[in-house]
C-alpha cells in the first residue's frame, strides 16, 4: 500500500520547511497544499483543531502537528535512509535541546527585529538576536553541520531561518556575516545540498513577504 | 558500572516534578539536590550554562535539560521496564504533541491566574485556563490515563500541575473540580500512584510558597 503524504503548509514558514526538508532527506513523495492563512482550508481545521495552524503533516489521513514532533515521525517511520537524528540516546538529547533552543529563540527574538517599530524594544532584541548566534555558533563549534559531518535534526530545525535573514539585517539594521561568519558560512554549506535547496523559498521573495506584513501592520 | 544519577530540582517546580516522577517509574536511584535559585550552585551553571535553570538531569557528569528532553531520555535509556512512550511511531507523535500543548499553555495561562492583580488580564487568563483544561478532558476521553491504562508521558507531563491547582483556584477565583470534574478524577487516579505521589509536594505547601512568591512581587 502506498504512502500518503500531504504536507499543510504557507510558503514562507520556517517551521513549515523544516517539515519539507525531512521529507526531502527521506525521499518521500508528498502533496504539498499552500494555505491561505486568512482563509484557512477545512482540511486545516479539521487536521489542526487544536492550534489551527500550519504546518500539518498529514500520513495516509492522520495528522501531526509541530514542525520538530513531525520531523521526528518523519524520522522513525522512515528509519530505513538518511537519519536526522543521532542513533545514541544522549546524542538525541543534545540534539533535541539545541532545536528546542531554535525554537525558543530565533523566531521570538526574530520578531523583535521585523514586527516592532524601531526603538528600545528593537534594540535590545538586535542585541539578543546576536548572542543567540553567537550561542549557536559555538555549539556549531568546528564541525560542518550541527549534526557533526551530515545535515542532522538541528540543522533542519535552523536552516529555515537564513530564508529570512535578509528581513532581520534589513529591518534589525545588522549584519549577521559580520558578527557570526561561522553561521553564514554553515547556512551557505546547507543549502547547497539538494533537499535543503530544494525546499527553501529565495530570501529576496521571503523578504518581500515581510515588507507587505508590515505594511499591513502598519509598521515603518 | 554503577549509574551515577543526579537530579538539580526546586521542590515546587512542576518541570522538576516530571524527571522525579520519570525516574521513580523506572525505579532508578538517584541523588536529589535542590537548587537555590537566588545563588545557584556552580554545578547547576556548569551543568546548564544556556539557561542556567532548573531541572537538569545529570547522567554520569553528562547533562540534560529541558524536562520533557529528559523524560524522553530516561525512557530511552532505561528502556526494560515501564515504557513512558507508546511503542508506536503514530502514539508517540501523538503523545509528544499533547505535553508540548501541557508546555505551551498551562504554565504560561497559569501564571496569568496567580502572577498578575486582579483585573481584565486575569480574567481572560481563567477563561483561558479554563478552555485549555476542557481541552486536555477531551483528549482524556473515557481513558483512565491519557497514555490509556497506565501512567505514559502526558500523564507525567501534566500531572505535576495538579499540585498548584489550590493556587490557581484561590488566586484565579475558579473552581477545576466543578468546571473540570474528569480534570480532578484523572489527577486523583494519578496521584495513588506511588512514584507520583513520593514525587510531587503537598498542595499546601506549595500554595504557602506562592504566596510568599506574590508577597515578594508586590501582587494583591
Amino acid at each position: 500500500m502506498a504512502d500518503e503524504v500531504i504536507l499543510l503548509d504557507f510558503w514562507p514558514s520556517p517551521f513549515g520547511m523544516r517539515i519539507r526538508i525531512a521529507l526531502a532527506e527521506k525521499g518521500i513523495k508528498y502533496e504539498y497544499k499552500d494555505e491561505d492563512l486568512k482563509n484557512k482550508s477545512p482540511l486545516l481545521l479539521q487536521m489542526n483543531p487544536v492550534h489551527k495552524q500550519i504546518p500539518v503533516l498529514v500520513h495516509n489521513g492522520k495528522p501531526i502537528a509541530e514542525s520538530l514532533i513531525a520531523v521526528q515521525y518523519i524520522d522513525e517511520v522512515w528509519n530505513d535512509k538518511s537519519p536526522l537524528l543521532p542513533s545514541d540516546s544522549y546524542g538525541r538529547a543534545h540534539a533535541r535541546f539545541w532545536a528546542d533552543y531554535v525554537d525558543k529563540k530565533i523566531h521570538e527574538v526574530g520578531l523583535k527585529l521585523w514586527r516592532t517599530n524601531k526603538g528600545e524594544e528593537q534594540e535590545a532584541g538586535k542585541k539578543e538576536f546576536i548572542e543567540v548566534l553567537k550561542l549557536l555558533e559555538q555549539e556549531l563549534g568546528d564541525k560542518p553541520y550541527f549534526g557533526g559531518d551530515k545535515l542532522g535534526y538541528v540543522d533542519i530545525a535552523f536552516i529555515p531561518f537564513y530564508t529570512w535573514f535578509k528581513a532581520y539585517e534589513t529591518f534589525g539594521n545588522l549584519n549577521i556575516e559580520k558578527e557570526c561568519p561561522k553561521i553564514l558560512s554553515w547556512a551557505k554549506r546547507c543549502i547547497k545540498i539538494e533537499s535543503v535547496s530544494k525546499s527553501l523559498p529565495d530570501q529576496d521573495k521571503v523578504y518581500d513577504f515581510i515588507v507587505e506584513m508590515r505594511k499591513n501592520l502598519g509598521i515603518e
